[in-house]
């Protein structure tokens, strides 16, 4: 990889060092978008911490109704787990292959990104759905709708990543690998590995501590 | 299939004569203005200059305008309380049934926060900061225009509910249960919800570009220990933004939940906890504090460093304040409910963290006491409003310290004290701040100065009415008198409550006063020109500029040598009798206009408005047109159109004869 191939992802800077004080003036767009989008993940990441200190502090008001302990199956979790971290892997792929140009490998590692991501969102529907139909719906109890909402919200999330990932796709066959869309690409790989975070930390605190006994 | 959700011609209130009056008093008068615009075809000039504008002068001019409009409205609910406080005691149930009164006392503080204090604030940032690093515009120029239009979008829905519906009757925190839907069945809270969210987006969207902006865009040469103070107390305004603006967005998602979905988060039943949400959104509202606060901070020592013609005390010690006050804002917000149960020990701890506040905020005071100290003190209308913040906000402060002791907070809790307390601060931090700033930043923006004496009567006129209307308050309170009263038994109370409304009626005056000197200021600006660009012998580099400045701020950036940058030009120039040689022009790339931003807020106002009145076919298709206007945005190939060089040579060169020129009488002064 050539350097300024890598300046336009953001991996270094185009002109010379930055020293870190202003010195250089204003930074190229290649600095600043993805700044721009790091502070947009660091705030995602607050969000997330208010839904994780609101199910900490509700986890187990049941209200006489199921624990967590009845409810969860560490299998299952451990089976979205790998499919989620697998997709970072291969999102990570995606990435290589954009900074070689390599549109059809670009693509195809894209698309099984957005797989795995559908696999995983799949399995939490089927888990969500199974819940309601047992008589565990959010409107249960509050540890209900704190579950539901935590993990709802970063299932959204992923819904919303892969969105991103569709619209990617048809931008890289529509305009290549244009400056922009090399940012834009960079900008969702920080997002996916962000919602990689959020979930090692739910498996963790919702899945494992939840079932232990 | 229901098409219209919860909407019925009931949701209009013809059986209230007074929101019926306003909100036809407002529609007529909105109708007005648009068909006059229509006709006079100023549609195109409009949508080109202003409504589609990347601008950050542009935009931060329309946020000003967004806010002065909600001071109106706000203050309007204001004297509405006060006057009904004056009358309502014993016998005499005053002229607002309690049902009317708790909308006004909820938009009241609603309005002013989010839509008043925060909205002027982030115009007078997007207007100064990028003036203020030397350079051409925000990170994100249309990601600015978006935030401003979900700003509008939340006022327009905020003031929908006047007219359609009815406004939260829960206080401008919306608690729960109150808030709950079996306590409050209503449409009120869900407009409330639905405004914020709206409105939250906007505001985080504006913290990430600022931030981003003062980090990442400055002039060359500008390092961190050499941005003018008012970028510093931005910075850490913005970056209390995106770390507690987050905390608002989950917590009244939560409470969407429970109204929307029969969630438990807050409800009495299914294991639910109402003190969550009390924690929750204090963890957002005291940062929120500060994020109104430290802006007006850094536009007071601006003036108070321009107007004593001396750089600004200790400024190392002004940064290092800002950023203690910035990570202290996260650790007492505790201390806004010591009375709800949380135990002596945690008390002490949250109302020993709060009197901490205290010491940076007295360096800052001492700081700009000591700016003025063997300077020569020019009192222009910025001076005096920066002269009755010192006092103002003294005061406050130590009544601040009184309640961040929890004895005597359980004593005056949730009583007019702590009202006349907050209101001393904000308004005198944050409401004297904006008006300083409004008068010192007018003549950058316009080109021509604001009228001296019309200034300076409106100052006093606020000064003295804010003691008047507020002063009371703290008396009242101690004899026992509770917030948001409808009505009040205790006669004695009554005469205070009179001297407040008079206070009401003196700063009412003071607004009046603002809108005639605005007046005044614009039927004879061909006599208040500011030619010069610098009229108050300025000494950073929004001065440097012409006024107003032309579209890419700067033609060449600045080179920043030492603090203080654009005074530093100016000596130099002084000292060698001739300002810098001619540098070779470029061509300049500008962002180009964009309505992504207005239309974005046109679906965001379609949805909530479902949302509001479970219109769900609607709240479907904003969301899906909000998708494609982002996808059809993301599509364009051109971002950015060329300033060709003759314009910059042009423009320029007619700035650097006009900085010859006043080159030459300075030196001729001297």
């Amino acid at each position: 990889m050539s350097t300024s191939q890598a300046a336009v992802i953001g991996l270094t800077h185009r002109a010379s060092e930055d020293t870190g004080h202003g010195h250089r003036g204003p930074e190229s767009k290649s600095i600043v978008v993805p700044y721009g989008f790091w502070l947009f993940v660091l705030s995602d990441i607050v969000l997330f911490s208010a839904l994780f200190a609101t199910y900490a502090s509700l986890a187990h008001a049941t209200d006489g109704g199921p624990t967590s302990r009845e409810l969860f199956s560490r299998p299952t979790a451990g089976v979205e787990t790998l499919a989620l971290l697998l997709s970072s892997f291969v999102c990570g792929l995606a990435m290589i292959a954009a900074r070689h140009r390599n549109l059809a490998w670009t693509q195809i590692w894209l698309l099984v990104t957005g797989l795995l991501g559908f696999a995983f969102l799949a399995i939490e529907l089927r888990e969500f759905a199974s819940l309601i139909a047992d008589g565990a719906p959010p409107q249960r109890s509050a540890f209900l709708s704190s579950f539901f909402t935590l993990v709802g919200c970063h299932g959204a999330h992923v819904t919303c990543g892969l969105l991103w990932i569709g619209t990617m796709m048809a931008q890289i066959l529509a305009k290549g690998f244009q400056p922009h869309i090399m940012r834009r690409l960079l900008c969702l790989s920080i997002f996916w590995h962000a919602l990689d975070i959020v979930w090692v930390a739910i498996f963790t605190l919702v899945y494992l501590v939840g079932t232990l006994p | 299939m229901n098409f219209v959700g919860k909407l019925t011609w009931d949701s209009i209130p013809f059986d209230q004569p007074i929101p019926l009056m306003t909100s036809i008093v407002i529609i007529l008068g909105l109708g007005a203005i648009l068909a006059w615009v229509t006709l006079k075809g100023h549609v195109p000039y409009l949508w080109r200059e202003w409504i589609t504008s990347t601008d950050h002068k542009r935009i931060g001019v329309m946020y000003c305008i967004l806010a002065f409009l909600m001071l109106i409205r706000g203050f309007a609910d204001a004297i509405m309380m006060r006057a009904q406080q004056a009358v309502a005691v014993g016998q005499s149930q005053g002229y607002l049934p309690p049902e009317h009164y708790n909308q006004i006392f909820s938009a009241h503080g609603t309005i002013m926060i989010f839509f008043m204090a925060m909205t002027f604030l982030i115009g007078m940032m997007n207007f100064v900061l990028p003036l203020q690093l030397g350079v051409r515009d925000v990170a994100f120029p249309t990601m600015n225009s978006v935030s401003f239009w979900l700003t509008a979008s939340a006022v327009l829905l905020v003031n929908v509910s006047l007219v359609v519906g009815e406004f939260a009757r829960t206080g401008w925190l919306g608690f729960p249960p109150l808030s709950e839907k079996a306590f409050s069945p209503g449409v009120g809270v869900d407009y409330y919800l639905v405004s914020l969210q709206i409105s939250g987006i906007g505001t985080l969207l504006t913290g990430i570009n600022f931030v981003t902006t003062i980090l990442k865009i400055r002039a060359p040469g500008m390092s961190y220990m050499r941005m003018p103070v008012f970028c510093w107390t931005s910075l850490a305004a913005n970056l209390l933004i995106i770390a507690s603006f987050p905390v608002l967005t989950a917590t009244l998602g939560l409470l969407m939940l429970d109204r929307y979905l029969g969630f438990h988060f807050f409800t009495n039943d299914g294991g639910g906890n109402s003190m969550l949400y009390v924690n929750l959104i204090w963890i957002w509202g005291h940062p929120e504090v500060y994020i109104l606060a430290l802006p007006s901070f850094g536009i007071f020592s601006e003036i108070f460093a321009t107007f004593s013609g001396k750089p600004l005390f200790g400024y190392r010690s002004m940064v290092y304040a800002t950023l203690a006050i910035c990570i202290l804002s996260f650790t007492v917000w505790l201390h806004h409910f010591f009375t709800m149960g949380a135990g002596a020990d945690v008390n002490a701890i949250f109302g020993i963290a709060s009197m901490l506040i205290a010491i940076p905020t007295g360096v800052k005071i001492f700081n700009w006491l000591f700016t003025m100290y063997g300077g020569r003190v020019r009192f222009s209308v910025p001076m005096h409003w920066a002269l009755g913040f010192v006092v103002t906000f003294v005061t406050g402060g130590m009544t601040g310290v009184l309640l961040a002791s929890p004895p005597i907070n359980f004593v005056v809790h949730n009583s007019l004290f702590l009202i006349a307390h907050f209101h001393h601060v904000i308004i005198g931090a944050v409401v004297f701040g904006l008006m300083a700033g409004y008068n010192y930043w007018f003549p950058k923006a316009f080109g021509f100065t604001l009228d001296e004496r019309l200034g300076k009567a409106s100052f006093w006129c606020w000064f003295a009415g804010f003691y008047l209307a507020f002063l009371p308050l703290y008396i009242l309170g101690l004899m026992g008198a509770t917030r948001r009263m409808q009505h009040y038994d205790d006669p004695s109370w009554q005469p205070l409550m009179v001297v407040a409304l008079v206070g009401a009626i003196l700063i009412l005056a003071g607004i009046v006063l603002t809108g005639v000197q605005l007046y005044v200021s614009i039927r004879t600006r061909d006599r208040r020109r500011d030619l010069t660009g610098d009229p108050w012998d300025g000494r950073t580099l929004e001065w440097a500029t012409l006024s107003p400045p032309p579209h890419f701020n700067f033609a060449v950036l600045p080179d920043v040598h030492g603090e203080e940058a654009y005074w530093s030009l100016k000596q130099r120039a002084l000292q060698r009798g001739r300002i810098s040689d001619e540098p070779e022009y470029q061509p300049i790339e500008m962002p180009l206009n964009s309505p992504t931003g207005v239309i974005c807020a046109f679906f965001a106002t379609l949805c909530g408005f479902a949302i509001i009145w479970y219109i769900w076919w609607l709240a479907i298709l904003g969301l899906v047109g909000a998708f494609v206007i982002f996808v059809w945005y993301a599509w364009r190939d051109e971002h950015e159109h060329v300033i060709p060089v003759e314009e910059v040579q042009r423009l320029e060169r007619e700035r650097r004869r006009i900085r010859t020129e006043l080159l030459h009488t300075l030196s001729q002064s001297t």
